[in-house]
């Protein structure tokens, strides 16, 4: 399975064409009948659609309940003054926009919006660029490779929070392993997660180590996907390696790329376990994104703020949309190229 | 440069490549068997020296019930996901109703939805429901990480089925839910793999829902465990180095036992 085959096909999946499911009837061959036979196949293809739904009624009711029900929610909640009386009460005063102008005017959103920024660009681009040389270096199929790519897998494998807390220990500013080894370069003590300087730093490290894999093995079936007979041509023209990569396999992996970033972009915007448990968004607000603070303002302990903190999640969830549909039209639009 | 050297260079390199990938995994495992009063020396020990299993005699000293509540929870999640996506996925693919292509669609914008926004909603729904801080709102929460994914991917492993299959299940006799039990179902046991796998290790690595809508709870999952040890005081880095050890063995088992299926999930998983 490559992620070309899969990514298409999964964009429209079935019911594109409602009609090629139902199965012709026996008598529909034989014209004498036909017309008699007609009532009998439109209540045919009724009950097909209605056993058809069936299978998926349980899935659509979830989906109201599980998604949409929440979501709702969360709006009505941001348009509210939900207090810890409302819990007890149940009720919560209508207040229009006014959280969403605390938000707006609080001293944290620009900084929010700007590490929200830093740390989604910075993770794709890096993320994306060494997945890249490493499904070209892999390419090369060389002994072991398939069993030294498989292990590239790990990191993406493992809890969050795992991996989270190896970084927070590796990048502990007096005993962490990483200050040691620059220590042997001459490189006096950086306080990665505890100066706000650095914070945005130490998180990104993390977060573009725990998104590799996910870029190698994308890009990895893209290549794949590239005919050998290019390379010949390439070869027998005299092309070099760097010329070959620059004017054939970068070009031909164009979609792919595309879906790999936006893609990237997406779930990059949702991280919240590696910045929560490295540095809770601190110090400061120095490496405080949308995610961090919208959940800090609900969860973060103290009294919990839920009005604010829906309505900086509906800033987020917006964002995260219009990416969203970026992403499926690039989707759409790779496939019909194929 | 001969064809047998360049290969023995590219191994070299691509060895070495891995080594510093997976270094982190090797310092975890390192921490988790250093003393704790060796773990604050300048520089580290490379490697543990007069290495303690103290750090693995907490874990099954605390953890345990952790461990138990993620075991149950993943189970769980599992089980709902398989039920609501894989009769889905089979009329979508097989039965083609109208509308099928805008459930598709749901199913795409679904896993864009950041979790913070669905924990503050199940927040609110849970509490009115009475299920705040229980395994059952855990495992419905942690669920909607896996649900779209599953319809998706076993939308796009049936619709790969034969028609002919599905005809020949037909003039049989068979009816819509004997095809699905009996034909489509057998066939789709590497998707049905593939999907519990992921569906597991999500809901065992969940941290967001587990700390919001199950903060107050009894039984709560491992990921808290960790949080608890990271949160306290004496910042016993042994100890959560040994917890996390414990933490990651079933990636550990997943990449072991089902490689394969972890490839094809993470290439199809472009959709996730």
């Amino acid at each position: 399975m490559t992620a070309m085959q899969t990514v298409p096909r999964t964009g429209t999946g079935g019911g594109t064409d409602p009609r090629r499911g139902v199965a012709p009837t026996p008598g529909a061959t034989r014209p004498a009948e036909r017309r008699a036979e007609r009532p009998a196949q439109r209540s045919q293809r009724l009950r097909h659609q209605f056993v058809a739904w069936g299978f998926i009624a349980p899935v659509a009711i979830y989906m109201i309940v599980f998604y949409a029900y929440p979501l709702f929610r969360n709006l009505d909640l941001s348009f509210r003054d939900y207090t810890l009386a409302s819990f007890i009460t149940g009720e919560a005063p209508f207040v229009g926009i006014a959280n969403y102008v605390e938000v707006l005017r609080s001293p944290t959103f620009w900084p929010a919006l700007g590490s929200t920024a830093v740390f989604t660009l910075g993770s794709i681009a890096v993320q994306f660029a060494l997945g890249l040389a490493l499904a070209v270096f892999f390419y090369r199929r060389f002994p072991l490779s398939t069993t030294l790519r498989a292990l590239f897998l790990v990191p993406w494998l493992l809890p969050l929070l795992v991996s989270a807390s190896i970084w927070a220990w590796m990048l502990n500013s007096d005993s962490g392993v990483v200050n040691a080894a620059l220590a042997v370069f001459g490189i006096s003590q950086v306080n990665w997660l505890t100066s706000p300087q650095t914070s945005m730093i130490g998180v990104l490290i993390a977060n573009i180590w725990i998104g590799i894999p996910f870029n190698l093995v994308i890009m990895y079936a893209g290549l794949q996907n590239i005919p050998d007979e290019v390379y010949e041509a390439s070869s027998l023209d005299g092309a070099n390696a760097w010329q070959t990569f620059w004017r054939i396999t970068f070009p031909m992996l164009r979609p792919v790329s595309a879906i790999t970033l936006l893609l990237g972009l997406i779930y990059t915007l949702k991280v919240f376990d590696i910045i929560w448990i490295m540095t809770r968004g601190g110090p400061g607000d120095s490496s405080t994104t949308f995610a961090i603070w919208s959940y800090r303002l609900g969860f973060g302990g103290g009294s919990p703020d839920l009005s604010p903190a829906a309505a900086v999640g509906n800033l987020l969830i917006v964002i995260a949309f219009v990416f969203g549909i970026i992403y499926i039209r690039t989707q759409r639009r790779t496939e019909d190229e194929l | 440069m001969n064809v047998r050297t360049k290969r023995t260079v590219n191994t070299t390199i691509g060895v070495i490549l891995t080594a510093i990938m997976l270094f982190p995994l090797y310092w975890m495992i390192n921490v988790s068997l250093t003393q704790p009063v060796r773990l604050r020396k300048d520089p580290p020990d490379l490697i543990p020296i007069d290495p303690t299993f103290d750090g693995y005699a907490r874990v099954l000293q605390d953890q345990l019930p952790y461990l138990g509540t993620s075991l149950i929870v993943g189970l769980g999640t599992v089980a709902l996901t398989l039920a609501l996506s894989a009769p889905a996925a089979f009329a979508l693919a097989k039965l083609r109703p109208r509308g099928g292509g805008a459930v598709d669609f749901v199913m795409l914008i679904a896993q864009m939805i950041p979790g913070i926004i669905m924990a503050m909603g199940f927040y609110l729904i849970f509490f009115n429901w009475g299920i705040l801080d229980s395994v059952l709102g855990l495992i419905l929460a942690d669920s909607t990480l896996a649900v779209p994914f599953g319809v998706l991917i076993f939308t796009a492993f049936m619709s790969g089925i034969p028609e002919e299959l599905m005809s020949a299940a037909k003039i049989d006799g068979a009816g819509a839910w004997r095809s699905f039990r009996s034909v489509v179902l057998p066939i789709s046991r590497n998707s049905v793999v593939t999907v519990s796998l992921f569906t597991f290790l999500w809901s065992w690595s969940d941290f967001l829902f587990a700390s919001t809508v199950n903060r107050g709870g009894e039984l709560q999952p491992i990921t808290i465990g960790i949080y608890r040890y990271i949160g306290n005081n004496t910042q016993d880095w042994n100890a959560i180095m040994a917890t996390a050890v414990v933490a990651s063995i079933p990636a550990a088992v997943l990449l072991v036992v089902a490689q394969r299926y972890v490839a094809a999930g993470v290439t199809a998983g472009a959709v996730k």
